[in-house]
């Protein structure tokens, strides 16, 4: 019975098997993939504890519902049908699990916290699902240095909890930091609140341990700022979204924790303050300056509509198209105080005024509940409805015009009402040219995605601009890759991939078609 | 005789200076004290108490004539008062103390508080203050004051409301298991708790004015009170720190284990 339902999944259309979503079917360049089977599991019994291996196949009895949080992804937008999920502690029994998959050509799906949100980290059919969940430890920290070398499985919160009494923070940070891993930040190459202050993940992780499709070990794990020594291999799996490899740690630069930080939400009348605000704020708090957050005014009121945060007063949000949200870390309070005073000083005193209003939090409680307003547009979002999300650079100037457009294109299509499209929202990181445009509809409908589809991309290429700002490209954007990159790049990035993964075992059907 | 004309009111908010409630305490290696090179923030107490003065402004409007913060602190504290100016207390008077002064007790702060009511020339009808403040904890300064000036008292607010016209409070006090409603007349002295309000932020114009707004400077000698210590502090230590929990193999071990730490069944 049971072969009978998977050989039916194998061979229908990746469309149908997951009913929610289409994307072409995975690479074809490779040989078609194996499904687990009885035996593989008896193998994996013998490398991992029985509390590490879950699956519907005999001899193990788990029930397909327990291995529902592993299948359907953050959204609920996309859902894979695997039926064995491995969670192995060390990095050898990694490498053993993969030289089986390896073997045996069966699928495998690395899975963090699985948060991303192009849906990456479950299975397009019914690949094993390898989750890094019990590979959580610290193996170091330095001091002085600042250096961290971590599990991959370790949860981004857990770590900034870790460091923070050596008075070091971690160089990310974003709304998912309870349930993400510092593995699958970097394996997507997150991007979040602190870029614009501490950089990408590109700079600040200095080494990498992975296990390779075949089992081999790469041991990058160097704790190293300077290493000019040929090829910087580690930096091809940092945003590979777990296409090449199984990364199993994690050696990361932390930042000293800032001494004093504050921020304000300030209220605009208009979009197009938003621009001259930034360089307003850029020249006056310089090095302090930590973050330039942008959520306009839906978004706003979606985060509110959904207690994320304390709502600032009807007085302050009236006459509002959006606001900003700015951060100051520094190492002085005093000095931090007043370049921020000054600032606001100037900001509310202009003759001609680039804000309405804002706040400014006084109380560590305070500065957690203005963050909430920006942070928990996410989650906002997903309580409200349904989300198609696009992740996407364009030029700053541009932002108010595709999020806009977009509203205004939906409406054309008569997709702009209570059974369709709810919201069109824009919010993300201005510091950093990255627009979350959110499209919160009421249920994922085939109209609604075709409407989207090219067009947004289409807009984004207009401007020379990226698909995928931040989150990758998952199994969503596959067939939109070409719109951000070019035939010879595309071209390259397949060879890569085939000299790592000859076999395709490796997450497929992500990144690349 | 007719009655008067009801009196505008005037509300005193007194705040502290205190260790965030964010920030993990550290005792300092001498065992003084507590290492206060950290953030500090208004006591969230008297935070609720600045807000409720200010909310009761929204409600009663013109019949609030003033209201004032109070604080005795070191020099750092204005930033306190600041706060409690740019969310809408109208003027503050800060009572000086040297930066290595020891914090002063509930009973020396409720004399001064005292003496301060007392300079008032309008004089003060409500004093509205947090039921504790978080680092020491006592708890006493509201009902000492109420003591020293012999004031009703309406301790644990989780509600108010005011009758200028009757110059009368009703309050809303939590107790165990529930609330107790008690009415008292005016000037009153009343203590927050925690579900009173939601303090509000400060608004960048209401910062703004904060700045313009008069604080007064006072020293205790300026009062006539004595701030210096009554009690006297031997030593800070730490909590013990917290054993993990260890697993038993069997009930067996299980029931040794509860027996060795003298837990018997009853
Ligand atoms: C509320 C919320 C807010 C977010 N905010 C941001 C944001 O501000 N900026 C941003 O960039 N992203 C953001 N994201 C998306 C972001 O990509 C993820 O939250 C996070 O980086 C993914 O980590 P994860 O451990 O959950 O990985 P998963 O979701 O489990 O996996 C993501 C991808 O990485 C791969 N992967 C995971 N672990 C490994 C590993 N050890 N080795 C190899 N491959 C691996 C998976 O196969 C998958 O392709 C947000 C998501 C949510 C839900």
């Amino acid at each position: 019975m049971l072969s009978v339902s998977r050989i039916l999944v194998r061979q229908l259309p990746s469309r149908i098997a997951r009913a929610n979503y289409s994307v072409a079917a995975p690479a074809t360049a490779f040989a078609p993939l194996n499904s687990v089977t009885e035996s593989d599991i008896t193998h994996f019994a013998t490398i991992l504890s029985p509390s590490s291996l879950l699956s519907t196949l005999s001899p193990t009895s788990t029930s397909p519902e327990e291995l529902d949080q592993f299948n359907n992804d953050w959204m609920g937008r996309f859902r894979g049908n695997s039926t064995t999920v491995v969670k192995p502690k060390t990095t050898q029994e990694v490498s053993e699990i993969l030289k089986r998959c390896y073997e045996k050509r069966i699928g495998v799906v690395p899975q963090g916290g699985n948060t991303g949100l192009v849906g990456g980290s479950v299975p397009v059919n019914d690949e094993v699902i390898l989750s890094l969940a019990n590979m959580n430890k610290v193996r170091s920290f330095d001091p002085v240095s600042g250096i961290l070398v971590a599990d991959a499985g370790c949860i981004l919160q857990s770590l900034t909890d870790y460091v923070a009494p050596h008075n070091h923070i971690m160089p990310i940070d974003l709304g998912a930091k309870g349930s993400c891993q510092i593995g699958g930040n970097v394996a997507t190459n997150a991007g979040g609140l602190r870029l614009l202050r501490y950089g990408s993940l590109h700079g600040t992780v200095l080494g990498l341990e992975v296990v390779l499709p075949d089992g081999t070990i790469l041991d990058q794990l160097t704790t190293l700022r300077k290493d000019n020594t040929g090829y910087d291999l580690k930096q091809l799996f940092i945003g590979a979204e777990g296409t090449l490899g199984v990364i199993t740690a994690v050696s990361i630069l932390t930042p000293p924790a800032p001494q004093a930080s504050n921020n304000v939400i300030l209220a605009l009348p208009s979009f197009d303050k938003v621009l001259p605000l930034y360089q307003v704020v850029k020249q006056q708090l310089s090095e302090i300056l930590s973050a330039f957050e942008f959520i306009d005014r839906t978004a706003y009121d979606l985060a509110v509509k959904h207690g994320q945060g304390r709502a600032l007063s009807d007085e302050d949000v009236e006459g509002a198209e959006c606001f900003v949200l700015v951060e100051t870390s520094g190492g002085r309070r005093e000095h931090d105080e007043e370049k921020l005073s000054h600032l606001l000083e100037t900001l509310f005193e202009a003759d001609k005024p680039l804000i309405n209003t804002g706040v400014l939090s006084q109380s560590p409680a305070q500065f957690s509940s203005l963050w909430a307003l920006r942070e928990g547009v996410t989650e906002a979002v997903s309580k409200e409805g349904k989300a198609y999300k696009y992740d996407i650079s364009v030029p700053l100037s541009s932002f108010k015009d595709v999020v806009d457009g977009t509203r205004e294109h939906l409406h054309s299509r008569g997709l702009l009402h209570d059974k369709a499209v709810k919201h069109v929202l824009g919010y993300g990181h201005v510091g950093d040219g990255n627009l979350h445009l959110n499209i919160v509809a009421d249920a994922y409908l085939p109209e609604i995605e075709d409407a989207l589809e090219p067009y947004i991309y289409q807009v984004v290429a207009s401007h020379r601009g990226s698909i995928s700002a931040e989150h990758g490209i998952g199994a969503m954007k596959t067939h939109a890759l070409h719109y951000s990159k070019d035939k010879v790049s595309i071209g390259l990035m397949k060879k890569i991939k085939e000299m790592f993964d000859p076999r395709g075992i490796m997450n497929p059907g992500k990144v690349l078609e | 005789m007719r009655p008067s004309a009801a009196r505008l009111l005037n509300i005193l908010v007194p705040v502290k200076r205190a260790v965030d409630y964010a920030v993990k305490i550290r005792v300092n290696p001498q065992q003084t004290g507590i290492d206060t090179n950290v953030k500090h923030s208004m006591n969230p107490f008297d935070e609720i108490a600045v807000e409720e003065a200010v909310r009761l402004r929204e409600r009663l409007k013109d019949q609030i004539k003033s209201i004032k913060a109070v604080t005795i602190g070191p020099p750092k504290s204005i930033d306190t008062l600041r706060t409690a100016l740019a969310m809408g207390a109208d003027s503050a008077i800060h009572v000086e103390m040297p930066e290595s002064a020891p914090a002063p007790e509930p009973l020396a702060v409720a004399k001064a508080l005292r003496a301060i009511i007392e300079k008032q020339e309008g004089g003060v009808d409500l004093v509205i203050l947090g039921k504790q403040a978080i680092d020491d904890d006592l708890g006493l300064t509201g009902q000492m004051l109420a003591g020293l000036l012999n004031w009703p008292q309406a301790t644990f607010a989780s509600k108010v409301d005011i009758d200028v016209a009757k110059k009368e409070a009703t309050v809303v006090r939590e107790i165990d298991g529930g609330g107790e409603e008690i009415r008292c007349h005016l000037p009153l002295i009343i203590t927050t708790d925690l579900r009173l309000n939601e303090p509000r932020y400060a608004s960048l114009p209401n910062i703004m004015k904060a700045k313009k707004k008069p604080i007064e400077k006072l020293s205790a000698s300026d009062l006539g009170v004595d701030l210096s210590p009554i009690l006297e502090t031997l030593k800070v230590s730490e909590p013990p720190k917290r054993v993990g929990g260890g697993k038993v193999e069997s009930v067996d071990e299980l029931i040794a284990k509860l027996k060795d730490a003298g837990i018997t069944a009853v």
